[in-house]
């Protein structure tokens, strides 16, 4: 078997005159959770689809488990489950038959097929409405189910496209737990999200992908190790005395010479010294002015601050164009 | 083996899911007695139902099966259920060949439906039901290709419909199901035989009546060129439209 069990090379893709995937190269280790992170028209979709098969590339190669997905994608199809960003599974089926008609598509055996269904919809927590028509889900069902069909024939490999969008805070938590248990369970995963949060939390690696190039690969770990490089302590001041804002801003200028301040809220602010220094000369330096500290934290980065810095990306903005794309 | 699985699977989920409906079930009931109603009420007096069953079993496969297919995919792209389908490691043309078998029994179970009705009305004795057989599965296979072309060709469900009723309603009048070729205006006669309705009807009348006029081995031919034609056209333009 192949060291990495997904390999991208040089893959191209045009559109007529418009490149939406311009030369990228990537790998995936087998048992890794590989996150492929940028905004709405970045080219996720279109790498997806040709690992996958429903897009032809122009140029490049891709490689999934020792097989060539260009040459003989059947293969490929075979060993690797594809949950799209929409649940499209049949409305008239029930959430069983579903599960069972998807194993069928990859020759599982009837018994096998019917056992698995069985297991999974207990898994995902849809053991009681597995008879129940596809149609009649809720969202959040519909996703669980999605999921379920994705892994049915039991694959190697699991291709999620943006799993957790638009459904509820538990469903969404629950699905984060059913891929890491995937995952632990030795299930490669490749996952899009928009939700820079959700791909810190699950993945070990990602990949970040502006205008049809990647622009970064790197762990998770370190790439937050990049910006953890600036030490920054938030404090949460209690009412105190009535001392102004700005006169204890320029006291701690005086007392810790070269610090940064950046005030969070007229409570909350956010202190940056030039090197590491303990947290209990700042707590008393404020109990000194009478402002009693409530809370003291180091804030560490997180993934999305990396991904702004790096890609230069309004999250907020990208969040908006996919919601927004989604209602239409 | 797995392949097969797969092939099996698509058309008992699509013979449940769309063709052993009961609406569709009951249109291929009514569809034959409206036409034979309709020939009833022309003609004002008794008709002669054997003359007449050739045209209403070719119209009745015609219909059904350039419905539901084509409806059935537009709709499974309009949902995307399609895609997975596409995903699964099967061949395009074995999952074409499921998608489309499930239509074309149905064509020819709705083939068979005003043979029922006319064995209760007269005498049917002296027909080739092989050739009849052959026939409609000749018939039932090209018109279901036809859909599948029409469904290829279209992204709307009501863009199916409007496009089928392109090829369906010409079919009716110039193919010599109710009005012989030999009738028609010269200058229309040739389009009747680029239609492969007219090639189709004709086996069937060589089989019940024994009235057709171009060569059954002709007409099989034609029937097998057009019908690997659309089939072929249909795949190239989904390899070229849907996995771009």
């Amino acid at each position: 078997m192949d060291a990495n069990i997904i390999e991208v090379t040089n893959l191209s893709k045009y559109f007529d005159d418009f490149q939406a995937v311009k030369g990228i190269s990537f790998a995936v280790k087998p048992g890794e959770v590989f996150g492929f992170l940028g905004p709405n028209g970045a080219g996720k979709t279109t790498t997806i689809n040709m690992l996958t098969g429903l897009a032809r590339p122009t140029a490049g190669a891709i490689r999934i488990n020792g097989s060539d997905a260009v040459q003989d994608i059947a293969a490929v199809q075979q060993m690797i489950g594809i949950v799209p960003d929409e649940s499209n599974l049949y409305d008239e089926l029930s959430g069983y038959d579903n599960l069972v008609f998807c194993a069928s598509l990859y020759g599982v055996r009837k018994r096998e097929r019917e056992r698995r269904a069985e297991e999974l919809l207990e898994q995902f927590g849809l053991a009681d409405t597995g008879r129940r028509p596809f149609k009649a889900y809720s969202k959040g069902m519909k996703r669980k189910l999605t999921i379920a069909a994705g892994i049915i024939h039991e694959p190697q490999i699991l291709f999620l496209d943006e799993p957790t969008t638009g459904i509820d805070v538990e469903s969404a938590r629950q699905i984060r737990r059913l891929v890491r248990e995937l995952n632990d369970g030795g299930t490669t995963i490749f996952l899009t999200t928009h939700y820079i949060e959700e791909a810190e939390r699950l993945c070990d690696r990602v990949g970040f992908i502006v205008g049809g190039k990647v622009v970064r690969i790197d762990r998770v770990t370190a790439l937050m190790g990049e910006d953890e490089k600036e030490y920054i302590i938030e404090f949460t001041l209690g009412e105190g005395n009535s001392r102004p804002e700005a006169g204890l801003d320029q006291a701690m200028l005086q007392a810790f010479p070269g610090v940064k301040i950046n005030r969070v809220d007229h409570r909350r602010l956010r202190v940056i010294p030039e090197k590491r220094e303990p947290i209990a000369g700042f707590i008393k330096f404020f109990e000194d002015a009478g402002q009693p500290v409530y809370e003291a934290k180091i804030i560490r980065p997180t993934l999305e601050d990396v991904f702004v810095r790096i890609t230069g990306i309004e999250i907020a903005k990208m969040k908006r164009e996919k919601e927004g794309r989604r209602k239409r | 083996m797995n392949a097969l699985i797969a092939f099996w699977n698509i058309l008992l989920k699509d013979m449940k899911t769309y063709y052993l409906k009961p609406p569709n079930i009951s249109w291929g009931i009514i569809f034959p007695i409206s036409w034979t109603l309709m020939f009833f009420v022309r003609s004002g007096s008794a008709i002669d139902i054997r003359g007449i069953l050739p045209g209403v079993m070719a119209l009745s496969i015609l219909f059904g099966t350039t419905s539901m297919l084509s409806v059935t995919i537009t709709f499974e792209r309009r949902s995307r259920s399609f895609e997975r389908l596409l995903l699964a490691p099967i061949s395009l043309n074995l999952l074409m060949l499921a998608k489309t078998t499930g239509a074309i029994l149905f064509g020819i179970i709705n083939a068979f439906i005003p043979v029922l009705y006319a064995l209760f009305l007269t005498d049917l004795a002296g027909i080739n039901w092989g050739a009849t057989l052959l026939g409609v599965i000749f018939i039932a296979v090209t018109s279901t290709f036809l859909g599948l072309f029409i469904a290829v060709s279209v992204s709307e469900a009501f863009e199916a419909q409007t496009f089928s009723n392109f090829f369906r309603f010409p079919m009716m009048f110039l193919c010599g199901l109710f009005i012989p070729i030999g009738n028609l205006p010269a200058a229309i006669r040739p389009l009747s035989y680029i239609m492969p309705l007219t090639y189709g009807a004709d086996i069937i009348k060589h089989a019940i009546n024994r009235a057709g006029i171009i060569t059954p081995g002709l007409s099989f031919l034609v029937l097998l060129a057009y019908s690997i034609g659309l089939f072929w056209i249909s795949t190239f333009n989904i390899k070229r439209k849907w996995i771009y």
